[in-house]
């Protein structure tokens, strides 16, 4: 049988999401990027929510979100995603607005914003993919890097004493009166996609209806700033990442 | 003026003496067919310096005359000196601070060591005979006084000192009408406190009574 | 109606408030800063959320403030923000982020004395930073300067239309004094903010998902790993800059006439004290005139060249140790001396000061001494 004659209607058993679109993608293999950026498309495209979502890219790995997923993106600089969401989502109050940010950019150089528009209760929705490191600019030290942890700004390992500790950006959000829904999410497993999915489609409903905002973390590998293969990645996630961010929802005041 | 008499400006038309500007800012009334009054209001803060400007302007604004209302701002306003420059023209203001002024409505003794020097020869001064100690010494100027704390004190209301003070002004440099300073109280003041404007309105009448020449 | 009925006496802060509201804005973002507080002050309890839709927010910072700008003129949103010297100098990022995707926004800029924290006082030292920016990157903002609390209120008209027209930021650059004074000003008539389907019509370039299934999507980004694109892109922004100065010089002349001999050049709060100056120098017999920029981006180069061909001598007044003096010696091409006039760190020159400092221009010239005068103090 040839490519060709497999390629019907009757023997598909996947399809991708028709917000995304044929760019090839610049992500690592193995990243956690693709599986989520197809996630958003799904979820978008499942809630006919086409022409009524403004999405926000962050400064990082995902700075080209915008040109896999056919939705109005704005890359946003960095850290201020969700400055630049809050106005958006106040201005155009039934929109689906949401950023999607790492971890240089949401618990770094945006902690402030991230506190901010969480605390004021913005009806935002945030994604944020921690990997524990600086994928973009080639493996360095994140906010989230763990202890120990090698990456190329601290060659021998994360040490409190010369680096502080990791930022549970995620735990501090559960406190914010304006949050509604904080989760902590992977996607390494089929079973894991599926219920990180149910979380990002959670957290885009809170957005519209105005339930206030809601934060889902992913877990996520980098394996070439790890330096593994995408199986290890996702190997040394589950070893190492897991115990110190664990999954789970760690607030839902919407029942 | 600085004491370089012997330099001058050299024009295509005519050699200026550097002090010629000495005798081109005295008070303007007479001189020129429009009315313009450039009045500073000093005293201490909450002594209601910056509100008793703030009404004399929106009287101009009822006299259909241009205004300009500027507060030296800032943190010294609570509690140490505040004050407010006030113009009251017929033509456009153009600068809304000014290097000498026409009426000079001073409140506490620093105020009036600081702006008795820069009234213009021929203006007025106003002082309150309560809050200054030593009162001004300039002969080419019209010296006047009012007792307006002591009258606030006695009646028990010191919230009118203010009103009692522009009044005295207004009896001494009638620039607006006491009809349009009500008019003015009415826009300058929020709603809930329109009824107080008839106390105001009587201090001001009483202010007029209280003023007294003193050169 | 009363006639009176907009006729107001208002600190140039709350007029700024105030116009705005009239003038359809969306949204105001900002963080407190003296001397400009009263703008937000103003907005927060005229409440024109309830009135025309208008949406304002305090923001948690001036950083957090223009990214706000950045996110709602995307969208193709009429927005401002208002800060002062310290508060500007945060927002530059975002300044040329802005200006980067050619996005609409207006800044409102209420200069006090500097440099650092400075003084809460008046100041024109932030002439560079609106005129020439300190963001990064091949950009230019349009930058008007009013001089009365009236013009205020026109600016924020004014800059509605411009930053539409161009598709670039517009900073009107004012000073703690234009700020805190009161002037009597009339308001303008109220105008409907526009709806999402005149901002879709207006603006098909904005990201706000309006009709993205009939047409490519949108997207804002200032990254390109590409230096070619990324000077198409500047020579794209370039040729636009050079329409504006074409279109958009505004400026003003007082007391200029053919006999006109020395000339000052002044912006803002500097152009109204000149003004007294010249008064009192015209009384004695100088024959003195303005020239007052109202636009300092762009700059009017021409008409300053033209009256430097017979001008004796110029006298650039601003509350600064001198920042526009430059653009003005640019603007003479070498034809008139530029002397320089005016306090700085938040002292506020008199109009007798600035007799001084003529007097002194004019002796300066008379002792053959010209290179030295550039720096008369």
């Amino acid at each position: 049988m040839t490519r060709e004659e497999l390629i019907v209607p009757e023997n598909k058993v996947y399809g991708k999401p028709t917000l995304m679109n044929e760019t090839p993608m610049h992500y690592c293999p193995g990243c956690s990027h693709g599986v989520v950026h197809k996630l958003v498309a799904e979820i978008i495209e499942e809630m006919g929510m086409e022409e009524d979502t403004i999405a926000i890219c962050p400064v990082g790995c995902a700075v080209f979100a915008y040109r896999y997923v056919d939705v109005d993106w704005i890359e946003a600089s960095h850290g201020r995603a969700p400055a630049c969401a809050s106005a958006i989502k106040r201005l155009w109050p039934n929109k689906l607005v949401f950023t999607y940010q790492g971890d240089g950019d949401m618990a770094c150089i945006g902690t402030g914003e991230t506190i901010h528009a969480l605390n004021r209760g913005e009806n935002i929705a945030m994604i944020f993919i921690n990997n524990a490191i600086y994928g973009m600019t080639g493996g360095q030290m994140a906010p989230t890097t763990l202890m120990g942890m090698k990456t190329a700004t601290c060659p021998y390992g994360r040490q409190a004493d010369l680096h502080g500790y990791p930022l549970h950006i995620t735990d501090l959000a559960v406190n914010l009166e304006g949050t509604c829904y904080v989760t902590r999410q992977a996607v390494n497993t089929v079973a894991n996609i599926r219920k990180a999915k149910k979380a990002i489609r959670q957290a885009f409903e809170n957005s519209l209806n105005k339930r206030g905002a809601s934060l889902v973390e992913i877990v996520s590998t980098c394996a070439s700033g790890w330096k593994m293969t995408p199986e290890q990645a996702n190997q040394w996630m589950v070893d190492n990442m897991f115990p110190y961010y664990p999954l789970g929802d760690l607030k839902n005041t919407i029942e | 003026m600085e004491g370089e008499g012997v330099v001058a400006i050299k024009t295509k038309s005519r050699i200026l003496p550097t002090n010629f500007l000495l005798s081109s800012i005295k008070r303007g009334s007479g001189e020129r067919d429009f009315m313009t009054e450039e009045i500073i209001i000093a005293g201490f803060g909450g002594q209601g310096v910056l509100s008793m400007g703030k009404i004399l302007a929106y009287a101009g604004i009822m006299e259909d005359k241009e205004v300009s209302w500027m507060p030296a701002y800032g943190p010294e306003q609570r509690g140490g000196t505040a004050n407010v420059t006030v113009i009251v023209s017929d033509d456009p203001v153009s600068s809304p601070i000014v290097s000498a002024y026409d009426t000079a409505i001073v409140l506490n003794q620093p105020s009036l060591e600081k702006f008795e020097p820069l009234v213009k020869p021929g203006g007025t001064i106003i002082y309150d005979g309560h809050s200054i100690i030593q009162p001004p010494k300039r002969d080419d100027i019209n010296v006047y006084c009012i007792n307006a704390m002591e009258e606030a004190a006695r009646t028990g209301n010191s919230k009118v000192f203010n009103m009692l003070v522009l009044g005295g002004f207004l009896k001494v440099r009638p620039i607006a009408t006491v009809e349009d300073v009500v008019k003015g109280l009415h826009k300058a003041l929020p709603e809930r406190h329109h009824k107080l404007i008839p106390m105001n309105e009587e201090a001001i009448r009483k202010g007029m009574e209280l003023i007294q020449k003193k050169n | 109606m009363d006639k009176n009925n907009d006729v107001v006496l208002l600190k140039g802060n709350e007029v700024i408030a105030k116009a705005a509201i009239r003038y359809g804005y969306d949204g105001f973002f900002g963080y407190p800063i003296t001397p400009q507080s009263e703008v937000l002050e103003t907005l927060a309890a005229d409440k024109p959320w309830e009135t025309t839709g208008m949406v304002v927010l305090q923001a948690e910072s001036e950083l957090a403030s223009i990214n706000m700008l950045y996110g709602a003129g995307c969208t193709g949103k009429l927005v401002f923000t208002s800060s002062s010297s310290p508060g500007i100098a945060l927002m530059q990022e975002g300044l040329s982020y802005m200006a980067g995707n050619e996005l609409p926004g207006v800044i409102v800029s209420v200069g006090r004395g500097g440099p650092g924290l400075g003084t809460i006082q008046p100041g024109q030292a932030d002439y560079y930073q609106a005129v020439y920016g300190g963001g990064n990157g091949d950009y230019n903002t349009i930058v008007l300067a009013p001089n009365s609390v009236q013009e205020m209120c026109d600016c924020m008209g004014k800059a509605a239309e411009l930053t539409f027209k161009w598709r670039m930021p517009v900073i009107i650059l004012s000073d703690g004094m234009i700020g805190q004074m009161m002037e009597k000003v009339v308001l303008p008539p109220y105008r409907p903010r526009r709806t999402d389907e005149e901002i879709a019509q207006q603006c098909p370039w904005a990201t706000n998902g309006i009709g993205l299934k009939k047409r490519k999507y949108n997207f804002m980004s200032t990254l390109e790993f590409d230096p070619q694109v990324m000077e198409e892109r500047n020579q794209k922004m370039a040729a636009k800059y050079r329409q504006v100065e074409a279109e958009e010089v505004d400026y003003e002349l007082y007391r200029v006439n053919d006999e006109t001999e020395y000339l000052i050049v002044a912006y803002g709060i500097s152009s109204r004290i000149s003004m007294k100056a010249i008064d009192l120098l015209q009384e004695a017999g100088v024959k003195i005139g303005m020239l007052r920029p109202k636009t300092l981006w762009p700059f009017p180069n021409k008409i300053i060249s033209q009256l430097s061909e017979r001008i004796k001598s110029i006298l650039c007044v601003e509350q600064c140790e001198g920042q526009m003096i430059n653009d003005v010696r640019l603007a003479t091409e070498g034809q008139a001396t530029v002397f320089h006039a005016g306090r700085s760190g938040g002292m506020v020159s008199s109009p007798m000061e600035i007799v001084e400092d003529f007097k002194r221009m004019a002796r300066e010239k008379m002792s053959n001494n010209w290179p030295k005068g550039y720096w008369m103090k």
